[in-house]
This record gives C-alpha cells, structure tokens and sequence, in this order.
C-alpha cells in the first residue's frame, strides 16, 4: 500500500465524480461516472481489497454504464436544469 | 441499438471477443475458489457479452441466440438451483443449506462435499445474475416491447 497512490486515485476520483455532477450533457455524466468507477477500482485494487474491485470493474463500469447508455438511448442527452 | 448499424469493424471485433468473453466468464466462475471472482462476476461478463452483441448487431440478432423464453427460463433455473441445493441438505435432516450433507448422495468426505455444494451455488448465482442483466438491458433499450419490435421489423 502506497500513501501517495492512493491519495493519487482518490484525488482523481473525486474531481471525476464532482464533474460528473456538474456537466451539462448526460451522456458525458454517464462517461464521467464509468471513469469514477474505474478509479474507485484502483483503489480499491490498490488498498488489496482485490473481489470488491473486481466486482466494481465488472458492474460499476461495465454493466451499469450499457444500462445508462440505453436509457438514454430512450430518452434525451440533455438535462432540463 | 435498435436500427441497423452497418460496420463492418465494429461487427467483426464484437464477433471475435464475444465467445472469449464467455469463456472468461466460466474461468472468473471456476476459479472464484481460490482468486477473487465468483458467480456474480462471472454472471456480469457473460451478461456483457450478450450486451456487446446487442449493442454491435441489432437486438434481433441477439434475441435469436438467446430469445426471451430461454432467458425467462434461465432466470428461475438459477434460484431453483441454489433453493434446490440448500433443500437437499434439508431432505437430509440437516439445516438449509449445510453442504456437509451432501455426503447422503456424493461419495465424498464432508470437506469436499461443501467444496461441491459451494460450487453449485456460484453457479446458480452465475446463471441468473447473466439471464436478469440481460433482460434489464432489453428492457431498457426497447421500453418493455421486445415482441412488437420483432414483429414490426419483421
């Protein structure tokens, strides 16, 4: 375990996941929040919790964003607020 | 998703990945015993490559390869399976599922007997964890009318 990586990865997940937050696009949220995912599985991956990021890679950033990607596919790309 | 996509790169490489990402799916099943994975996991690659292929072909081409009664089936298959092997430690007049006693029917040591039943179980959560985030997909993407979009574009 590496202070300085994990700090690295936290400071990264944070910035992606306030962007996600803020951007007006959806689609671009949805990327956003798969990158957040990813980042949540380096660190986890990182801190040795090796199942759970396993489990975030496949759901969090795989499956989940196919799911986003088709309601969106349904609906609009762009917010109302 | 639902129109034709005429690429034919993109419909090659989803063709090349799709059978390697399944195989993946039963190594990460088969190997939850000793390395980080299991059925879950293993339930969601395999679920991605049925969305690899609905999203690269049409959702007719996927829905010809594993049609809805198959995926119907495949999501009650999976709880009888994991019901069914904690019932039968049960029938042996042991607690819901205590894998011990399946030495009544296996001819094994206990040790191996719950080495087995844990089997089954991650493949009980594998097969319906892949049948229900398949349907969660069709039914996103079709709105809940997987049968009227087959008509029509018949």
């Amino acid at each position: 375990m590496i202070a300085a990586l994990n700090l690295t990865f936290l400071v990264f997940a944070v910035i992606v996941a306030c962007a996600a937050l803020n951007v007006k696009d959806l689609l671009s949220a949805i990327v956003l929040l798969s990158a957040f995912s990813f980042f949540m599985c380096l660190l986890w991956t990182e801190m040795g919790a090796v199942d759970v990021a396993f489990t975030e890679a496949a759901v969090g950033a795989g499956v989940s964003t196919a799911f986003f990607v088709a309601a969106i596919y349904n609906t609009t790309r762009r917010t109302k607020d | 998703m639902v129109r034709d996509l005429d690429d034919i790169i993109i419909r090659t490489c989803a063709r090349i990945m799709v059978p390697f990402m399944q195989v993946y799916g039963l190594y990460v099943f088969v190997h939850g015993h000793s390395s980080p994975g299991g059925g879950f996991q293993g339930g969601c690659i395999m679920a991605a490559s049925f969305i690899l292929l609905a999203t690269a072909f049409n959702i007719k081409e996927a829905k010809m390869r594993f049609t809805e009664k198959v995926n119907g089936i495949f999501c009650c298959l999976g709880v009888f399976i994991y019901a069914g092997t904690g019932a039968v430690a049960v029938i042996f007049s042991g607690n819901f599922l205590d894998y011990s006693r399946w030495t009544n029917i296996l001819p094994t040591n206990p040790v191996m007997a719950r080495y087995y039943g844990m089997a089954l179980i991650e493949l009980g959560v594998q097969i319906t964890v892949m049948a229900v985030m398949v349907s969660i997909f069709l039914d996103l993407v079709t709105g809940g009318s997987h049968e009227e979009v087959m008509k029509t574009d018949d």
